[in-house]
Protein backbone atom coordinates (compact mmCIF):
# COMPACT_ATOMS: atom_id res chain seq x y z
CA UNK A 1 0.00 0.00 0.00
CA UNK A 2 1.93 3.58 -0.94
CA UNK A 3 1.35 5.95 1.79
CA UNK A 4 -0.06 8.57 -0.18
CA UNK A 5 -2.89 7.64 -3.03
CA UNK A 6 -4.79 10.14 -5.16
CA UNK A 7 -7.39 8.70 -6.90
CA UNK A 8 -9.42 10.53 -10.38
CA UNK A 9 -8.60 13.57 -8.21
CA UNK A 10 -10.61 17.07 -9.86
CA UNK A 11 -10.60 20.46 -8.48
CA UNK A 12 -12.94 22.58 -9.96
CA UNK A 13 -13.03 26.69 -9.12
CA UNK A 14 -16.34 28.76 -10.21
CA UNK A 15 -19.41 28.10 -11.85
CA UNK A 16 -20.96 27.96 -15.09
CA UNK A 17 -18.76 30.09 -18.04
CA UNK A 18 -16.04 30.86 -14.98
CA UNK A 19 -15.36 27.37 -14.36
CA UNK A 20 -11.78 26.44 -14.16
CA UNK A 21 -10.37 22.87 -13.93
CA UNK A 22 -7.27 23.77 -11.65
CA UNK A 23 -6.82 19.53 -11.74
CA UNK A 24 -8.09 17.02 -13.56
CA UNK A 25 -8.81 13.23 -13.11
CA UNK A 26 -5.00 12.92 -11.31
CA UNK A 27 -3.96 9.55 -10.44
CA UNK A 28 -0.92 9.25 -8.05
CA UNK A 29 0.35 6.87 -5.60
CA UNK A 30 3.71 7.26 -3.40
CA UNK A 31 5.58 5.20 -1.39
CA UNK A 32 7.40 5.20 1.68
CA UNK A 33 11.08 5.61 0.94
CA UNK A 34 10.55 7.55 -2.61
CA UNK A 35 11.00 11.49 -3.67
CA UNK A 36 8.38 12.40 -6.30
CA UNK A 37 8.56 15.32 -8.53
CA UNK A 38 5.70 16.83 -10.20
CA UNK A 39 6.78 19.48 -12.73
CA UNK A 40 4.93 21.82 -14.78
CA UNK A 41 5.00 25.70 -15.78
CA UNK A 42 2.92 28.03 -13.41
CA UNK A 43 -0.64 27.70 -13.33
CA UNK A 44 -0.50 23.82 -14.69
CA UNK A 45 -1.91 23.12 -11.05
CA UNK A 46 1.13 21.77 -9.00
CA UNK A 47 0.32 23.82 -5.64
CA UNK A 48 -3.14 22.74 -5.86
CA UNK A 49 -2.15 19.14 -6.39
CA UNK A 50 -0.42 19.53 -3.44
CA UNK A 51 -2.84 21.27 -1.14
CA UNK A 52 -4.90 18.43 -2.01
CA UNK A 53 -2.53 16.04 -1.10
CA UNK A 54 -1.70 17.91 2.25
CA UNK A 55 -5.97 17.78 3.06
CA UNK A 56 -5.56 21.61 2.88
CA UNK A 57 -8.03 21.76 -0.02
CA UNK A 58 -10.65 19.87 -0.67
CA UNK A 59 -10.87 17.76 -4.14
CA UNK A 60 -14.11 18.79 -5.84
CA UNK A 61 -14.66 14.62 -6.76
CA UNK A 62 -12.36 11.84 -6.45
CA UNK A 63 -10.45 10.38 -3.39
CA UNK A 64 -7.30 11.12 -1.71
CA UNK A 65 -5.99 8.23 0.83
CA UNK A 66 -3.08 8.43 3.18
CA UNK A 67 -1.56 6.07 5.10
CA UNK A 68 -4.69 3.85 4.15
CA UNK A 69 -7.12 6.23 5.42
CA UNK A 70 -9.79 8.16 3.02
CA UNK A 71 -9.67 12.27 3.54
CA UNK A 72 -13.12 12.17 2.70
CA UNK A 73 -14.53 9.93 5.54
CA UNK A 74 -12.31 11.51 8.19
CA UNK A 75 -13.84 14.11 10.44
CA UNK A 76 -12.82 17.77 10.57
CA UNK A 77 -10.69 16.88 13.48
CA UNK A 78 -9.07 13.91 12.01
CA UNK A 79 -7.90 15.54 9.81
CA UNK A 80 -6.33 18.15 11.63
CA UNK A 81 -4.60 15.87 13.85
CA UNK A 82 -3.38 14.52 10.18
CA UNK A 83 -1.60 17.28 9.02
CA UNK A 84 0.01 17.47 12.95
CA UNK A 85 1.18 14.30 12.86
CA UNK A 86 1.10 12.86 9.56
CA UNK A 87 2.13 15.50 7.19
CA UNK A 88 5.19 17.73 6.88
CA UNK A 89 4.96 20.93 4.67
CA UNK A 90 8.06 22.70 3.42
CA UNK A 91 7.45 26.00 1.21
CA UNK A 92 9.25 28.26 -0.82
CA UNK A 93 9.39 31.05 1.64
CA UNK A 94 10.19 29.15 4.27
CA UNK A 95 7.42 30.60 6.73
CA UNK A 96 9.37 30.74 9.82
CA UNK A 97 8.37 32.51 12.79
CA UNK A 98 10.15 35.27 13.09
CA UNK A 99 10.06 35.94 17.25
CA UNK A 100 10.64 32.49 17.36
CA UNK A 101 14.89 30.55 17.40
CA UNK A 102 15.24 27.83 15.52
CA UNK A 103 15.01 25.24 17.77
CA UNK A 104 11.49 26.78 18.61
CA UNK A 105 10.00 26.92 15.50
CA UNK A 106 11.03 23.20 14.89
CA UNK A 107 9.29 22.02 18.13
CA UNK A 108 6.40 24.07 17.95
CA UNK A 109 4.41 21.51 16.13
CA UNK A 110 4.81 19.12 19.01
CA UNK A 111 4.07 21.42 21.27
CA UNK A 112 0.83 22.71 19.68
CA UNK A 113 -0.18 18.89 19.53
CA UNK A 114 0.13 18.63 23.16
CA UNK A 115 3.91 17.38 23.54
CA UNK A 116 5.32 18.91 26.98
CA UNK A 117 7.77 22.34 26.26
CA UNK A 118 10.72 19.96 27.29
CA UNK A 119 9.71 17.00 25.17
CA UNK A 120 9.33 19.18 22.21
CA UNK A 121 12.69 20.97 22.52
CA UNK A 122 14.53 17.58 23.16
CA UNK A 123 13.01 16.31 19.78
CA UNK A 124 13.96 19.34 18.14
CA UNK A 125 17.37 19.54 19.11
CA UNK A 126 17.58 15.78 17.51
CA UNK A 127 16.13 16.99 13.98
CA UNK A 128 18.49 19.89 14.18
CA UNK A 129 21.74 17.63 14.74
CA UNK A 130 20.75 15.44 12.38
CA UNK A 131 20.26 17.73 9.88
CA UNK A 132 23.90 19.29 10.95
CA UNK A 133 22.50 22.90 12.46
CA UNK A 134 22.46 21.79 15.96
CA UNK A 135 25.01 25.13 16.46
CA UNK A 136 22.69 27.03 14.51
CA UNK A 137 19.34 26.06 17.52
CA UNK A 138 19.20 29.04 19.10
CA UNK A 139 19.33 31.60 16.21
CA UNK A 140 16.68 33.70 15.30
CA UNK A 141 15.47 33.21 11.48
CA UNK A 142 17.19 36.99 10.17
CA UNK A 143 20.58 35.36 11.92
CA UNK A 144 20.16 32.63 9.64
CA UNK A 145 21.25 32.19 5.48
CA UNK A 146 18.56 31.90 3.22
CA UNK A 147 19.85 27.91 2.74
CA UNK A 148 19.72 27.66 6.14
CA UNK A 149 16.52 29.06 6.77
CA UNK A 150 15.08 26.42 4.66
CA UNK A 151 16.73 23.63 6.53
CA UNK A 152 15.19 24.45 9.48
CA UNK A 153 11.90 24.48 7.98
CA UNK A 154 12.88 20.93 6.43
CA UNK A 155 13.19 19.61 10.49
CA UNK A 156 10.19 21.32 11.30
CA UNK A 157 8.51 19.69 8.83
CA UNK A 158 9.62 15.93 9.62
CA UNK A 159 9.73 16.42 13.51
CA UNK A 160 7.83 13.92 15.20
CA UNK A 161 8.38 11.08 13.19
CA UNK A 162 6.10 12.73 9.97
CA UNK A 163 6.50 10.80 6.98
CA UNK A 164 4.97 12.38 4.54
CA UNK A 165 6.83 15.60 3.31
CA UNK A 166 5.20 17.98 0.42
CA UNK A 167 7.45 20.76 -0.63
CA UNK A 168 6.31 23.07 -2.80
CA UNK A 169 9.41 24.96 -4.61
CA UNK A 170 11.52 24.25 -1.55
CA UNK A 171 14.61 25.75 -3.09
CA UNK A 172 12.64 28.44 -5.07
CA UNK A 173 14.74 31.52 -3.39
CA UNK A 174 18.06 29.54 -3.11
CA UNK A 175 21.21 29.19 -5.61
CA UNK A 176 22.03 26.22 -6.80
CA UNK A 177 24.64 24.65 -4.18
CA UNK A 178 21.51 25.54 -1.41
CA UNK A 179 19.26 23.82 -3.86
CA UNK A 180 21.69 20.50 -3.84
CA UNK A 181 21.54 20.88 0.03
CA UNK A 182 17.89 21.18 0.06
CA UNK A 183 17.22 18.29 -1.80
CA UNK A 184 20.11 15.94 -0.60
CA UNK A 185 18.12 16.54 2.50
CA UNK A 186 14.62 15.76 1.45
CA UNK A 187 16.42 12.59 -0.04
CA UNK A 188 17.98 11.83 3.22
CA UNK A 189 14.75 11.69 5.15
CA UNK A 190 13.24 9.98 2.48
CA UNK A 191 16.06 6.98 3.45
CA UNK A 192 14.52 6.92 6.85
CA UNK A 193 10.79 5.98 5.48
CA UNK A 194 9.59 9.44 4.73
CA UNK A 195 7.63 9.44 1.38
CA UNK A 196 8.51 13.25 -0.08
CA UNK A 197 6.57 14.84 -3.01
CA UNK A 198 8.27 17.98 -4.42
CA UNK A 199 6.41 20.15 -7.06
CA UNK A 200 8.89 22.70 -9.08
CA UNK A 201 9.36 24.21 -12.51
CA UNK A 202 12.84 23.49 -11.92
CA UNK A 203 14.23 20.15 -13.61
CA UNK A 204 17.64 20.34 -11.93
CA UNK A 205 15.86 19.71 -8.88
CA UNK A 206 13.28 17.66 -10.16
CA UNK A 207 15.93 15.23 -11.24
CA UNK A 208 17.00 14.31 -7.77
CA UNK A 209 13.38 12.39 -8.00
CA UNK A 210 13.11 8.76 -8.07
CA UNK A 211 10.00 9.66 -9.94
CA UNK A 212 8.92 13.00 -12.16
CA UNK A 213 5.65 13.36 -12.78
CA UNK A 214 4.71 16.02 -15.83
CA UNK A 215 1.62 18.22 -15.31
CA UNK A 216 0.21 20.31 -18.03
CA UNK A 217 -3.21 22.38 -17.44
CA UNK A 218 -4.28 20.09 -14.74
CA UNK A 219 -3.61 16.66 -16.42
CA UNK A 220 -0.51 14.29 -15.78
CA UNK A 221 0.42 14.16 -19.60
CA UNK A 222 3.18 12.04 -18.87
CA UNK A 223 5.99 10.27 -16.14
CA UNK A 224 9.63 9.21 -16.06
CA UNK A 225 10.19 5.42 -15.96
CA UNK A 226 13.25 4.51 -13.37
CA UNK A 227 16.42 5.29 -14.65
CA UNK A 228 19.30 2.53 -15.55
CA UNK A 229 22.20 3.25 -13.24
CA UNK A 230 24.40 5.93 -14.14
CA UNK A 231 27.03 4.06 -14.55
CA UNK A 232 25.89 3.60 -17.85
CA UNK A 233 26.88 7.23 -18.61
CA UNK A 234 30.03 6.63 -18.27
CA UNK A 235 30.22 3.89 -21.14
CA UNK A 236 28.26 6.15 -23.38
CA UNK A 237 29.16 9.55 -22.42
CA UNK A 238 29.90 12.14 -24.88
CA UNK A 239 33.21 11.70 -26.83
CA UNK A 240 35.57 14.14 -27.08
CA UNK B 1 40.82 20.02 -30.19
CA UNK B 2 40.65 20.32 -26.59
CA UNK B 3 42.65 17.01 -26.53
CA UNK B 4 45.53 18.66 -28.10
CA UNK B 5 45.23 21.22 -25.22
CA UNK B 6 44.87 19.13 -22.03
CA UNK B 7 48.17 16.63 -23.16
CA UNK B 8 50.03 20.16 -23.64
CA UNK B 9 48.32 21.14 -19.72
CA UNK B 10 49.52 18.00 -18.63
CA UNK B 11 52.82 17.92 -19.61
CA UNK B 12 53.31 21.45 -18.18
CA UNK B 13 53.51 19.84 -14.67
CA UNK B 14 56.31 17.31 -15.81
CA UNK B 15 57.65 14.79 -18.98
CA UNK B 16 55.13 12.01 -19.31
CA UNK B 17 54.99 8.91 -20.47
CA UNK B 18 51.94 8.56 -23.54
CA UNK B 19 50.08 5.78 -21.57
CA UNK B 20 50.39 8.07 -18.70
CA UNK B 21 49.10 10.78 -20.09
CA UNK B 22 45.50 8.56 -21.30
CA UNK B 23 45.55 8.05 -17.71
CA UNK B 24 45.73 10.98 -16.00
CA UNK B 25 43.57 12.64 -18.70
CA UNK B 26 40.34 10.24 -17.78
CA UNK B 27 41.06 10.65 -14.32
CA UNK B 28 41.20 14.05 -14.47
CA UNK B 29 37.91 14.65 -16.21
CA UNK B 30 35.76 12.39 -14.16
CA UNK B 31 35.98 9.40 -16.61
CA UNK B 32 33.23 11.01 -18.53
CA UNK B 33 35.80 11.09 -21.74
CA UNK B 34 37.09 8.01 -22.44
CA UNK B 35 39.96 8.52 -24.73
CA UNK B 36 41.94 5.37 -26.45
CA UNK B 37 45.78 5.22 -26.59
CA UNK B 38 45.98 5.77 -30.69
CA UNK B 39 44.44 8.87 -29.84
CA UNK B 40 46.79 10.12 -27.98
CA UNK B 41 49.49 8.87 -29.58
CA UNK B 42 48.45 10.33 -32.94
CA UNK B 43 47.86 13.65 -31.07
CA UNK B 44 51.63 13.90 -29.49
CA UNK B 45 52.90 13.01 -33.11
CA UNK B 46 51.34 16.15 -34.70
CA UNK B 47 51.88 18.21 -31.21
CA UNK B 48 55.94 16.90 -32.31
CA UNK B 49 55.70 17.92 -35.35
CA UNK B 50 54.53 21.27 -34.91
CA UNK B 51 57.45 21.86 -32.06
CA UNK B 52 55.15 21.98 -29.32
CA UNK B 53 56.70 18.94 -27.56
CA UNK B 54 59.77 16.90 -27.85
CA UNK B 55 60.32 13.40 -27.12
CA UNK B 56 63.27 11.65 -25.64
CA UNK B 57 64.05 7.45 -26.03
CA UNK B 58 67.51 7.60 -25.06
CA UNK B 59 66.47 8.24 -21.14
CA UNK B 60 63.91 5.28 -20.71
CA UNK B 61 64.39 1.74 -20.92
CA UNK B 62 62.44 0.07 -23.77
CA UNK B 63 61.16 1.27 -26.57
CA UNK B 64 58.26 4.16 -24.55
CA UNK B 65 59.30 7.55 -25.15
CA UNK B 66 58.93 9.88 -22.81
CA UNK B 67 57.19 13.55 -23.87
CA UNK B 68 57.97 17.01 -22.53
CA UNK B 69 56.63 20.55 -23.31
CA UNK B 70 58.57 22.93 -25.27
CA UNK B 71 58.49 26.63 -24.80
CA UNK B 72 56.72 27.00 -28.11
CA UNK B 73 54.04 24.48 -26.80
CA UNK B 74 53.87 26.59 -23.24
CA UNK B 75 53.08 29.50 -25.09
CA UNK B 76 50.48 27.68 -27.33
CA UNK B 77 48.65 26.42 -24.13
CA UNK B 78 48.82 30.29 -22.27
CA UNK B 79 47.34 31.57 -25.35
CA UNK B 80 44.51 28.81 -25.39
CA UNK B 81 43.73 28.84 -21.75
CA UNK B 82 43.20 33.01 -22.01
CA UNK B 83 41.49 33.04 -24.94
CA UNK B 84 37.98 33.14 -24.84
CA UNK B 85 36.11 29.92 -27.05
CA UNK B 86 34.31 30.57 -29.92
CA UNK B 87 30.45 31.09 -29.08
CA UNK B 88 29.88 33.51 -32.42
CA UNK B 89 28.07 30.76 -34.40
CA UNK B 90 24.90 28.96 -33.20
CA UNK B 91 25.62 25.76 -33.24
CA UNK B 92 23.52 23.27 -35.73
CA UNK B 93 21.17 22.33 -33.08
CA UNK B 94 19.06 19.11 -33.72
CA UNK B 95 16.59 19.83 -31.22
CA UNK B 96 15.89 23.71 -32.17
CA UNK B 97 15.56 21.88 -36.41
CA UNK B 98 13.13 19.10 -35.76
CA UNK B 99 10.62 21.66 -33.58
CA UNK B 100 10.99 23.97 -36.27
CA UNK B 101 10.39 21.50 -39.06
CA UNK B 102 7.82 19.53 -36.87
CA UNK B 103 5.47 23.00 -36.75
CA UNK B 104 4.96 22.99 -40.76
CA UNK B 105 4.40 19.10 -41.14
CA UNK B 106 0.87 18.76 -41.35
CA UNK B 107 -0.56 16.13 -38.42
CA UNK B 108 2.33 16.86 -35.69
CA UNK B 109 1.30 17.95 -32.44
CA UNK B 110 4.44 20.10 -31.97
CA UNK B 111 3.70 19.78 -27.85
CA UNK B 112 3.69 16.15 -27.88
CA UNK B 113 7.42 16.69 -29.87
CA UNK B 114 8.07 18.88 -26.56
CA UNK B 115 6.93 16.33 -24.22
CA UNK B 116 8.57 13.55 -25.69
CA UNK B 117 12.09 15.11 -25.83
CA UNK B 118 11.13 16.90 -22.20
CA UNK B 119 10.71 13.64 -20.39
CA UNK B 120 13.76 12.04 -22.23
CA UNK B 121 16.16 15.20 -21.37
CA UNK B 122 14.54 14.92 -17.14
CA UNK B 123 15.46 11.02 -17.35
CA UNK B 124 19.14 11.83 -18.69
CA UNK B 125 18.86 14.61 -15.67
CA UNK B 126 18.45 12.23 -13.14
CA UNK B 127 21.18 9.79 -14.16
CA UNK B 128 23.50 12.70 -14.09
CA UNK B 129 22.09 13.79 -10.74
CA UNK B 130 22.61 10.19 -8.95
CA UNK B 131 26.27 9.98 -10.32
CA UNK B 132 26.71 13.62 -8.88
CA UNK B 133 24.99 12.46 -5.84
CA UNK B 134 27.20 9.21 -5.40
CA UNK B 135 30.51 9.68 -6.64
CA UNK B 136 30.19 13.86 -7.05
CA UNK B 137 30.83 13.72 -3.11
CA UNK B 138 34.29 12.47 -3.59
CA UNK B 139 35.22 13.62 -7.08
CA UNK B 140 35.90 17.37 -6.96
CA UNK B 141 36.32 17.26 -11.01
CA UNK B 142 33.81 14.95 -11.89
CA UNK B 143 31.16 17.19 -10.20
CA UNK B 144 32.24 20.01 -12.04
CA UNK B 145 31.38 17.94 -15.32
CA UNK B 146 28.57 16.84 -14.39
CA UNK B 147 27.27 20.35 -13.21
CA UNK B 148 28.15 21.12 -16.98
CA UNK B 149 26.08 18.77 -18.54
CA UNK B 150 23.09 19.39 -15.98
CA UNK B 151 23.05 22.94 -16.68
CA UNK B 152 23.12 22.44 -20.57
CA UNK B 153 19.97 19.60 -20.24
CA UNK B 154 17.79 22.37 -18.09
CA UNK B 155 18.80 24.96 -21.13
CA UNK B 156 17.41 22.30 -23.34
CA UNK B 157 14.38 21.96 -21.39
CA UNK B 158 13.84 25.67 -20.17
CA UNK B 159 14.06 26.05 -24.09
CA UNK B 160 11.10 23.57 -24.43
CA UNK B 161 9.11 25.00 -21.40
CA UNK B 162 9.19 28.33 -23.74
CA UNK B 163 8.45 27.23 -26.93
CA UNK B 164 5.35 25.62 -24.88
CA UNK B 165 4.87 28.96 -24.31
CA UNK B 166 5.24 30.89 -27.27
CA UNK B 167 2.79 28.08 -28.75
CA UNK B 168 -0.30 28.59 -25.76
CA UNK B 169 0.35 32.34 -26.48
CA UNK B 170 0.08 31.94 -30.12
CA UNK B 171 -2.97 29.97 -30.16
CA UNK B 172 -4.73 32.90 -28.01
CA UNK B 173 -3.58 35.53 -30.08
CA UNK B 174 -3.06 36.28 -33.74
CA UNK B 175 0.66 36.40 -34.75
CA UNK B 176 1.82 39.68 -36.10
CA UNK B 177 0.92 40.38 -39.79
CA UNK B 178 4.31 40.44 -41.72
CA UNK B 179 7.89 39.58 -40.32
CA UNK B 180 9.56 40.52 -43.60
CA UNK B 181 11.79 43.37 -42.48
CA UNK B 182 12.74 41.76 -39.39
CA UNK B 183 14.33 38.43 -41.24
CA UNK B 184 16.12 40.41 -43.57
CA UNK B 185 17.85 42.51 -40.63
CA UNK B 186 18.83 38.86 -39.41
CA UNK B 187 20.08 37.06 -42.11
CA UNK B 188 22.59 40.05 -42.68
CA UNK B 189 23.36 40.17 -38.85
CA UNK B 190 24.14 36.04 -39.08
CA UNK B 191 26.45 36.18 -42.09
CA UNK B 192 28.48 39.88 -40.94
Amino acid sequence: MSLLELHQVSKTYGTGPNEVHAVADIDLEVDRGSLIAVMGPSGSGKSTLLTIAGSLEEPTSGEVFIDGESLQEMSHNGKARLRRRTVGYVFQEFNLLAGLTAVENVSLPLELDGVSAKKSRLAGMAVLEQLNLADRATRYPDELSGGERQRVAIARAVIGGRHLLLADEPSGALDQANGEVVMRMLLSACKTGVAAVVVTHDAQLASWADRVVFLRDGRIVDQTVAPPSAESLLQTGPQS
Amino acid sequence: MSVKYALLGLLSERPKYGHQLRQEFEDKTGDVWPLNVGQVYTTLQRLERDGLVESNRADSEGSQKRFRITVAGERELAGWILTPIDLTVPPRDELVIKVLVALDVPGVDVRNVLQIHRRYVVELMQQWTRLKDDEGQYDFRLALVVDAELFRLDSVIRWLDAVDGRLKRDASEPRAASTEIPILRRRLAVRK
